[in-house]
């Protein structure tokens, strides 16, 4: 009787998936060709490694620092960075008495309460701060950017395929619109054409030029050189646990080897008169 | 429970007397899992991954219990609280990888136990309950998945909370009510995090339950093996401990190691990017899939694209992705072949690597966007997970002529034995 049923509803799927199949395929038959897409425009990011790559992977501090600065300087204009904290900044080999600085300094401040009168005010960031948001709310950051929010940056590498490769072609990305570019994906008012970017078009201007920002350590500060700083900087951002997730790695990978080796060795011995 | 000449308890440690006249766990755990447990002695590393399943399920609620302690199951924090565990808790980032890649590595463990139970035929009498606690487990253990990875309120938690409940909605006349009763909303929100946070606390110990369960029904018969025949005498089986546990403390290495692998160099390899962006109901993200385990039943739901009659294409795939696991318990009365193992049945063998072949395929139809070729081979693919389960085996069962059984575990052992050796003494 089971298998019966079975059998029957086992023909009902199969049959309906076979017409849905057979309706599908002559639609895909018949129907017309597609014109160009955005994706046919659209390019994958370039390769790029950084020092932070692959399992024995560390992080350049020095240029995890001209990242930093690219940011402060560019990005952070627009872009807020509230997961993390300035006394993190200390891993990029900032002394604790230079964090104190830089978020003494830093141009926004952090909403309070004024202890006296409890009326809401502002104050310096203090090294415990997280990064201030840039606007007010949502609606703020829309209203100053032409409709476009600018998003937090704390996990960008990790929250776009291809991660910092992509932010770094994105960066350096921006172009003409090719000839043969069809209407509908020009690029309208208040949007620049960059292939990079899975709608072709994105609201953010083109952050850096050339020399924008001088480098400390006396790196030459290309469009290209920036990109780099500040897409490593943001891997950092994105996790800055991550030199520890691989020394760990490595240390517990270690002897997991050496405890499955004396697994085995165990097993084999326990089983040495046993025919299996 | 078990066989005749399995070896008896005996404590001889006074305390440990005690113990036995009072509470006799040890007594327990010796017949469960230690010396008192006869096992045929030809395993293979297929059986290994009961246990690995378990471990793995002891990984995700030690884990799970640390990342509850610093969690917060409230919409508007829940995000910033997961950022919080990766870069503020002492080894946050760990416990939190741990668990995400942990229950990955328990799908994949879970599925490889599930396939060695249909090519060793672990489900025929007199396993069956085996089988079906296992399903129950099964089922438990994607419910639980579904709703921990909602939990981190990313974008794909949000969207894939709104797809999943929205599978109800499917159901005529009342599924859109059904849909908001177990969002307690009109979409995803508070409500539905905070029961989900509630549920998928709860039922990784309803799991545990089961598994006991399943453990109980399995000792019944004890433990079935690749050549499928029954266990004759006392010279077909030895003692779980050592040589089981010995064997699986090898096995758990292994898993562990890829488990590290995964977890300290490629920890977001298996998850989504769209999940490190914050929940945001006003955005669609441009592709919404499930985690990778719910692939192939993905793909499942998306190949009814007409509708039928007075069913709807999404019912219908609804329908028939939840047949495709519900099938699965009716899975004992379909294949009727009195012979276990698919080693000695040549045509099952044939098509149950066809079946390995079209779940992976589903898998990646699954995880593909939803256009053409893809949906027309899901369609494809979902024909023969039917036909295969519902038409191909019930009729192989009844035409197929196996290959001729050995007598025995042992001859089957010594058989192999002796084939090993021939070869080596004529060179």
């Amino acid at each position: 009787m089971v298998r019966i049923i079975g059998f029957l509803v086992g023909l009902g799927f199969v049959g309906v998936l076979g017409y849905s199949l057979i309706v599908g395929a002559i639609a895909y038959t018949t129907e017309e060709e597609p014109g160009p897409t955005a994706y046919d425009y659209h390019h994958h990011a370039r390769e790029i490694s950084f020092a932070s790559d692959g399992p024995l992977g560390r992080f350049d501090r020095q240029q995890l620092q001209r990242g930093f600065q690219v940011y402060r300087e560019v990005c952070a204009a627009c872009h807020s960075l509230e997961y993390v904290a300035f006394r993190n900044l200390t891993d990029l080999g900032f002394t604790e008495a230079e964090v104190d600085a830089i978020a003494d300094q830093w141009p926004i401040q952090v909403p309070t309460v004024n202890e006296e009168t409890g009326e809401e005010t502002t104050r310096n960031a203090i090294a415990s701060d997280h990064f201030p948001h840039v606007y007010a709310n949502e609606v703020a950051g829309r209203a100053a950017n032409n409709n476009a929010y600018p998003p937090d940056l704390s996990l960008m590498t990790k929250a776009r395929e291809e991660g910092a490769a992509y932010l770094y072609s994105l960066l350096s990305g921006y172009e003409d619109p090719p000839a043969d570019l069809p209407e509908e994906f020009q690029p309208g008012t208040g949007l620049y054409f960059n292939p990079y970017f899975a709608n072709l078009n994105i609201a953010m201007p083109p952050p850096l030029s050339d020399g924008q920002v001088s480098y400390a350590d006396g790196t030459e500060a290309t469009v290209d050189q920036m990109s780099e700083d500040v897409a490593a900087f943001l891997i950092w951002t994105a996790e800055p646990t991550m030199e520890e997730r691989k020394s760990t790695g490595w240390a517990v990978l270690i002897f997991l080897v050496f405890l499955t080796t004396l697994a085995f060795l165990a097993y084999k011995n326990i089983w040495r008169d046993q025919k299996h | 429970m078990s066989f005749p000449w399995a070896a008896q308890y005996t404590p001889t440690n006074p305390f440990m007397k005690w113990m036995d006249d009072r509470l006799p766990l040890p007594r327990l755990v010796f017949n469960s899992v230690g010396a008192g447990y006869p096992v045929p002695r030809n395993l293979n590393y297929f059986w290994n991954f009961g246990v690995l399943s378990g471990l793995a399920l002891v990984i995700q609620i030690v884990t799970g219990i640390v990342l509850a302690m610093h969690y917060a199951a409230n919409s508007e924090i829940a995000f910033a609280s997961v950022e919080h565990i990766m870069r503020d808790v002492n080894s946050g980032w760990l416990m939190r990888y741990l668990h995400a890649n942990g229950a990955s590595f328990f799908f994949i463990v879970v599925y490889i136990h599930i396939f060695r139970g249909l090519y060793y035929g672990s489900y025929k009498a007199p396993r069956e309950m085996v089988w079906l606690l296992g399903l129950v487990i099964f089922l438990l253990m994607m419910a639980t998945g579904f709703m921990g990875y909602v939990l981190p309120w990313g974008q794909m938690s949000f969207w894939g909370a709104q797809v999943i409940t929205g599978l109800f909605a499917a159901i005529p006349v009342v599924g859109e009510t059904i849909q908001q009763w177990l969002l307690g909303g009109f979409a995803p929100d508070n409500a539905a995090l905070n029961r989900f946070f509630s549920l998928h606390y709860l039922l990784p110990f309803v799991i545990a339950g089961v598994i006991i369960l399943h453990i109980w029904a399995l000792h019944l018969p004890g433990s079935s093996n690749p050549t499928g025949i029954d266990v004759k005498g006392p010279q077909d089986t030895i003692p779980f401990h050592p040589y089981y546990t010995a064997k699986d403390g090898f096995g758990a290495g292994v898993f562990l190691i890829l488990l590290a692998i995964m977890v300290f160099f490629a920890p977001n390899f298996l998850g989504h990017a769209d999940n490190y962006i914050e929940a945001n109901p006003l955005s669609t993200p441009a592709h919404i899939v499930p985690e990778w385990y719910f692939w192939p039943f993905y793909a499942i739901l998306r190949a009814f694209t007409v509708d039928i009659l007075f069913m709807p294409a999404k019912l219908l795939g609804v329908l028939a992705m939840f047949a495709s696991i519900l099938l699965l318990f009716f899975l004992p009365w379909l294949d009727k072949s009195p012979v276990r193992s698919g080693k000695f049945r040549p045509q099952f063998k044939i098509w149950f690597w066809v079946l390995v072949a079209d779940v992976a395929v589903l898998g990646y139809c699954g995880g593909a966007p939803a256009e053409e070729p893809y949906v027309m081979i899901s369609q494809l693919a979902s024909m023969y997970y039917f036909a295969h389960f519902l038409i191909i085996l019930p009729l192989i069962s009844r035409t197929e002529r196996p290959l001729p059984l050995p007598n025995s575990i042992t001859e089957a052992v010594l058989g192999k034995d002796h084939d090993a050796a021939q070869p080596a003494a004529a060179e």
